[in-house]
């Protein structure tokens, strides 16, 4: 503690030095071609593992299924069988033979309809849950419960409810997102630095001010992933229980294709719900990195 | 004629009943108009706990505060805080923290184009309007906590808290910050109230030096006027009789008197 006092002491009595500034460059861009083929090359980083994974895959699967004898078709066949599905989703020759986006549409909204109601519910019940002692007490338990009941098992209860396919359908997506918008919420509210509750004291901000400008942003992340797993467990949820009610959309599609032995169609179809439900979460993911920028490096 | 804010027997205990800790016995203090006042004492002695009670963020057990001839007893931005952590809402940019409290505070009272002007006014003054567009993420910490303390001044408070503002910084920020608060103390002539451990820091900037005793139940050791001339300059001090007498007594009172017993 006391050296720098003393050295201090020497350099006002010793004359006064001389510095050189040294000119520092600003580091040129490197040029155009090389950040292009840098971009190039992450992107065929990306590319090139899943695609030698996919040819091999499909290698292997043809080779497996093309002997006579073999149950399914090898994708040769199901390319050739779904032809006329894949090169026009669009026809619509009424009741249920529709074009695949025809049946695809109509579980995205079902899903829609779902999702957005069991956001909403889910993150005022969370921020009830995460805020009240005495509403956490109260409702946790139940909670805890009532989300191991699977999504199925809901769907007759809610048809003896509706008396209608579509209501049920939606239903089911709203009590299988549920849970875990609430429980991730209540998760993030209840984790909320005591800093910033102690900002919005200072500054009196009330229920409403302090909810919308320190709870929701501070508890986004928790919030964000809840959504996630939700949108992902209402996309594997629609397809099981439009199995069940039937009508359009691409669970009963696939169920109907089973019934006329369609088995190609139904490969078509799986590989469609595994890309829709990817960019779901994707969608989610993005909204959730474009709301929660910054919040998470603090 | 009363004290501007004026601690008056204040205890405070945490728990009830039979678990109760005394965490502060019978702190009575009174700081003037403009006054800079520090109080010092060794972790855990409930210097922050005094200051959250006098933030209102605390209750008191008994006892209370009264500024500006008001009792205290929830929060307010009449006694705006500097948190040791800054605590700036990562998701807002600097200006739009600053703004947040400038809204809060003025709703009603400046147009929106005042509110503007004040926010940018009180970010330059602690030299930060350049970074108004930038997160607290991408700012360094002697940044954020200049934010800190834009914030809290935006807020025209009566009494200006902070709780150990230094006390996250590397020695160089810290010894530049100290020298902008004292800038801005000899410029707005504010009232404050710091809570600090360190004894260069507390000799420095303040008027007079709170001592506390170690807790549980913390008082008030003893109290100690600073006689410096303002406006101080560091170096000048250094070598400054009065300034090491100060000192020295602050050290003797923290490592003779009230030595800190380590808990286990």
């Amino acid at each position: 503690m006391n050296m720098p006092l003393i050295k201090s002491e020497n350099i006002r009595v010793s004359p006064i030095a001389t510095a050189r500034v040294l000119p520092i460059g600003r580091p040129k861009p490197p040029p155009l071609t090389d950040r292009l083929s840098v971009i190039g090359s992450s992107i065929a980083a990306r590319i090139i593992p899943p695609a030698v994974v996919l040819a091999v895959g499909l290698v292997i699967w043809e080779l497996l299924c093309r002997k006579s004898g073999a149950t399914l078709p090898p994708p040769s066949v199901v390319l050739r069988d779904s032809w006329e599905l894949i090169v026009d989703p669009f026809f619509d020759r009424g009741g249920i033979d529709k074009g695949l986006f025809w049946h695809l549409s109509a579980s995205l909204q079902r899903v829609a309809v779902g999702y957005a109601l069991a956001s909403m519910t889910g993150i005022a019940l969370g921020t009830l849950v995460g805020q009240s002692v005495w509403a956490m007490r109260g409702l946790d338990p139940i909670f805890q419960i009532l989300r191991t009941v699977p999504p199925l098992a809901w769907l007759p209860l809610s048809l003896a409810a509706f008396r209608d396919g579509q209501p049920s359908a939606i239903f089911v997506i709203f009590i299988t997102a549920i849970w875990p918008i609430i429980i991730n919420t209540a998760v993030g509210i209840r984790n909320i630095p005591q800093d910033y509750r102690n900002v919005g004291a200072v500054l009196r901000l009330n229920h409403l001010e302090f909810f919308w400008k320190i709870m929701i942003p501070a508890a986004a992340p928790y919030i964000f992933t809840g959504l996630r797993i939700g949108i992902g467990l209402s996309w594997l949820a629609i397809v099981a229980a439009e199995m069940l009610i039937g009508g359009v959309g691409i669970g009963f599609f696939i169920w109907d294709a089973w019934n006329s032995s369609h088995i190609s169609e139904i490969i078509l179809a799986l590989i469609y719900v595994g890309l829709i439900g990817f960019l779901l979460d994707r969608i989610v993911a993005a909204i959730a990195g474009f709301v929660t920028r910054g919040t998470a490096a603090n | 004629m009363t004290a501007y804010l004026k601690i008056d027997h204040l205890d405070k205990s945490f728990g009830e009943g039979a678990q109760a800790t005394d965490v502060l016995r019978d702190i009575s203090l009174g700081i003037e108009k403009g006054e800079y006042v520090s109080i010092i004492g060794h972790s855990g002695c409930g210097k922050s706990t005094l200051l959250n009670v006098v933030a209102g963020l605390t209750p008191a057990t008994r006892g209370g505060v009264i500024l500006d001839n008001r009792e205290v007893n929830d929060p307010g931005p009449d006694r705006a805080v500097v948190f040791q952590n800054h605590s700036l809402l990562p998701w807002l940019t600097v200006y739009e923290n600053v703004r947040l409290a400038v809204d809060k505070v003025f709703a009603g009272v400046k147009s929106r184009a005042e509110r503007h002007a004040w926010t940018m006014h009180n970010l330059d003054l602690v030299q930060m309007g350049h970074a108004k567009d930038k997160r607290p993420a991408e700012i360094s910490g002697g940044m954020k906590q200049r934010v800190g303390i834009a914030r809290a001044l935006a807020m025209e408070p009566k009494v200006l808290l902070l709780d150990e503002p230094f006390g996250a910084l590397d020695a160089l920020t810290r010894a530049h910050l100290q020298d902008s608060v004292m800038v801005l103390h000899q410029k707005l002539a504010n009232t404050v109230l710091m809570i600090t451990h360190d004894v260069d820091e507390a000799v420095l900037l303040s008027d007079r030096i709170v001592m506390m005793t170690n807790g549980p139940a913390a008082r008030i050791g003893e109290v100690l006027d600073i006689p410096l001339p303002r406006p101080r300059k560091r170096l000048e001090l250094a070598a400054n009789q009065t300034y090491l007498k100060c000192r020295q007594r602050v050290l003797e009172f923290l490592y003779e008197r009230h030595r800190y017993i380590e808990a286990a």
